[in-house]
């Protein structure tokens, strides 16, 4: 061996040496800690939903979850889209339900510690969110006076079990909806007012019970929490559990100088907030403009915080009652998603814009202007190695 | 002997550079901005009153909604009441503003008004913005709140 290759061989093993060692400063301990699954704090009651544990409420959910009955054509559930073996996602760019939708289908673990819902956040709780792809034609397409009778029809005695006697529903439309067709428009203003709340009821209560059951995904531990764990305690990770020093790197890029960590913050990697960053739109795709236009819906829903079927008081309506209604920033401003079981579900983006990690990072890296809005992102230049690490460290969040 | 020395040399190259590579990666590690101005207690722009900003319950946690009390004093140490306060904001190295509206919602007695919807949703420095308006005349404040 020359003396040269030696001289190689020692800088090799200095360097994987000294990255294989966890230097992390009490600083970056602190904030690793913070994204641990174990700094989770235990599901806070939902006041707006007294049947959020109510278990029987969480069995009729799940029931109503994979019944491809609520649905118009009789061929889609929740499930469809919210695949139970795949994170209760779909793997496609854009949900296909009755038709195609514009939006990727949201993973579903920890849903219920959101305080908004949808990419957009249009909706302000999970029983709301649960009734709207009911109603939208392109998801299960249906109407709720169609899911009053069915709901009475098929599950009668489940439903007034946990929410007692449905009302009299022999009088109302077998087809009729504020939001349908002309024909279900037409039906629903012709019914009497006591008749659109005897229906609104039931309708409500059909999101609760689902959103019972959703109450029950949460997210799982991964090696990067086994990771956090071992160090915080000072104990020597086990073979499997014990970081790469690529993976290392993506750490502390993730924390430090990639500054993903400033919106994917928490144990579940997300700040629960909307921001552009710059996310390209997708070719012959609908107008988005994210949630710049979902603040109006939110505040239409007659489901919100402070419509009639909110149960509790309106102190849990906070996050409705102090929104941020009109800042420039709202303009094509989308959710943090949670980046826990990411490595393992793409496409990425709101509308399954990017194929793989590689690319989600290249573009964080790239910051390239937003279409509309100002994007918050700055450029990085990333190398091709610490790009590698990140998405070697992103892999930690699905094992 | 030489190539002793040669390998010296070349440890000592290495451990700089190990150095090196460290101290670029503590500097680059999220700090809080040295001097920022984070007084809880302090006169308003134009001397008008006196605002001090605290959490209403003594803590501040990151990602929820919560309420945090302003208090308005004359020059004088005399409570100031009735004051219309709007509140704005943001992260000012992020370029956003803040990510709820919050609201003065409560006169509490004694010049304390309770500001309600604040919600921190990342570290780094806050900027919180009040405008004043009371008898003695319209001034403005600004605290940072640093997480």
């Amino acid at each position: 061996m020359s003396r040269l290759s030696r001289l190689l061989a020692l800088v090799a093993v200095l360097l994987v040496a000294g990255c294989g060692k966890p230097d992390f400063s009490d600083a970056e301990k602190k904030t690793i800690a913070s994204l641990a699954l174990n700094a989770l704090p235990v599901l806070k009651p939902d006041t707006t939903n007294r049947f959020a544990d109510v278990p029987a409420a969480a069995a009729l959910g799940s029931t109503l979850f994979f019944d491809q009955g609520m649905s118009h054509d009789g061929n889609v559930s929740c499930s469809t889209c919210h695949k139970i073996d795949r994170q209760f996602q779909d793997d496609l760019p854009q949900a296909v339900g009755v038709g195609r939708t514009n939006r990727r289908s949201m993973p579903l673990a920890g849903v219920a510690r959101n305080p908004w819902f949808f990419w957009d956040g249009r909706r302000d709780s999970l029983w709301a969110q649960a009734l709207t792809p009911l109603e939208n034609p392109l998801e299960q397409a249906g109407n709720r006076a169609a899911f009053a009778h069915y709901i009475q029809k098929r599950f009668g005695e489940r439903y007034e079990r946990i929410f007692g006697p449905l009302p009299d529903l022999s009088t109302v439309p077998a087809n009729a909806s504020p939001l349908g067709n002309e024909a279900e428009q037409a039906a629903w203003k012709a019914m009497t007012a006591a008749q659109m709340d005897d229906v609104n009821r039931v309708f409500s209560n059909i999101g609760k019970a689902i959103a019972a059951f959703e109450r029950s995904i949460e997210p799982a531990q991964t090696r990067f929490d086994r990771f956090a764990i071992d160090l915080a305690s000072g104990a020597k990770p086990k073979a499997d559990d014990a970081f790469s020093p690529e993976e290392m790197l993506g750490l502390k890029l993730f924390i430090g100088k990639a500054n993903c960590v400033t919106c994917h913050n928490g144990p579940r990697f997300t700040d629960n907030s909307f921001h552009n960053t710059g996310v390209p739109p997708v070719k012959d795709l609908p107008l988005d403009r994210g949630r710049f236009d979902a603040v109006a819906q939110v505040e239409a829903d007659p489901f919100n915080c402070f419509g009639a079927f909110r149960d509790g008081d309106a102190g849990a309506c906070g996050e409705l009652r102090f929104m941020v209604k009109d800042a420039p920033e709202l303009m094509r401003a989308y959710k943090t998603p949670s980046l826990r079981g990411a490595a393992t579900r793409p496409p990425y983006m709101h509308a399954g814009q990017f194929s793989s990690l590689e690319e989600v990072v290249a573009h964080y890296s790239a910051a390239p202007a937003a279409v509309e809005g100002t994007s918050e992102v700055h450029p990085l230049q990333l190398s091709d190695r610490e790009r590698a690490a990140l998405v070697a460290f992103l892999k930690t969040l699905s094992e | 002997m030489a190539s002793i020395w040669r390998y010296l040399l070349a440890g000592l190259g290495l451990a700089a550079l190990l150095a090196g590579i460290l101290a670029i990666v503590y500097l680059t590690a999220p700090q809080s901005a040295p001097g920022t101005d984070v007084s809880r207690s302090k006169k308003t722009a134009n001397g008008l009153f006196v605002a001090s900003f605290q959490p209403e319950r003594g803590v501040i946690k990151q990602g929820e909604l919560q309420s945090w009390l302003l208090t308005l004093k004359t020059v004088k140490g005399d409570p100031v009441e009735g004051a219309a306060i709007s509140v704005s904001g943001g992260m000012p190295q992020h370029n956003h503003g803040l990510p709820t509206s919050p609201q003065a919602t409560d006169y509490l007695g004694e010049g304390r008004y309770r500001i309600e919807g604040l919600k921190f949703t990342m570290s780094g420095v806050w900027q919180l913005r009040f405008a004043i308006s009371a008898a003695a005349g319209s001034d403005t404040v600004v605290f940072n709140v640093v997480l």
